[in-house]
């Protein structure tokens, strides 16, 4: 799966991008903030308040119950701010 | 009262990194204006304030969602208020104070409805199009936090 990193998350994890092999218990977004952080100081960092992070599965915004099983991106950025 | 064009011409939406001229860009809106009464058009621009002067802004953005949530607003808005068309640009990446960043424009028979539709876009663009701004100023740099007045105003349509 690719997870993708926007604005200050990007900034704060230092890349933009990663490829992740997910073990079967991670299934939603919320599930996979928690193993992304757990095996990473900077993300455990910058994942810290849930509320300030939004997410998008294949290029639809989801809330962080959203199943993820099967999905070939996933996305991670901070509250949008356009316009 | 129906749109009197396909769905495919009464939308469009551009990203674009290139500065646009905002009255050339109604200007085409409004000739072509296929018999339609009305048209609102929104400019947003690079605020730069006494008490917050900016010196440069980047837009970041994620390219593949923020088509596909414009094109969704667009749809959604000439459907709801029974619009002509719709054309929204959105720029991204380095701009600078006073330059445009985002164009609505609205067609429609009526004035209420082209206001509405314009309206309605521009709240739902600030909290759920994908751009992030990083701003640039004499007292520093910063991504700008998202405000709960936008927020408040997407959640009038409800």
């Amino acid at each position: 799966m690719k997870v993708l990193y926007f604005a200050w998350l990007r900034e704060r994890l230092n890349r933009g991008e990663d490829e992740f092999d997910l073990p079967q218990n991670v299934t939603n977004v919320d599930e996979l903030i928690d193993w992304i952080s757990a095996n990473d100081e900077a993300a455990e960092l910058a994942f810290a308040d849930k509320n300030l992070i939004r997410a998008a599965v294949d290029e639809q915004l989801v809330e962080h119950d959203f199943n993820i099983v099967g999905a070939k991106t996933v996305a991670f950025f901070p509250p949008m701010t356009g316009g | 009262m129906g749109n009197i064009l396909s769905p495919k011409n009464a939308i469009v939406v551009k990203l674009q990194s290139e500065i646009f001229n905002p009255g050339d860009e109604s200007n085409q809106f409004i000739k072509q204006a296929d018999g339609g009464g009305a048209a609102v058009t929104f400019t947003g621009l690079v605020r730069s304030l006494a008490d917050n002067p900016i010196k440069k802004m980047t837009l970041e953005h994620y390219p593949a969602l923020a088509q596909k949530q414009l094109e969704n607003m667009a749809q959604t808005a000439l459907e709801r208020f029974g619009l002509i068309k719709v054309k929204v640009i959105h720029r991204y990446g380095a701009m600078y104070p006073n330059e445009p960043i985002v164009q609505v424009m609205s067609l429609s028979a009526h004035r209420q409805a082209a206001f509405d539709g314009a309206n309605f876009i521009m709240d739902w663009l600030k909290t759920d199009a994908p751009f992030w701004k990083f701003e640039e100023g004499e007292n520093g740099a910063e991504w700008v936090a998202a405000k709960t007045v936008d927020d408040n105003a997407k959640d009038k349509w409800k």
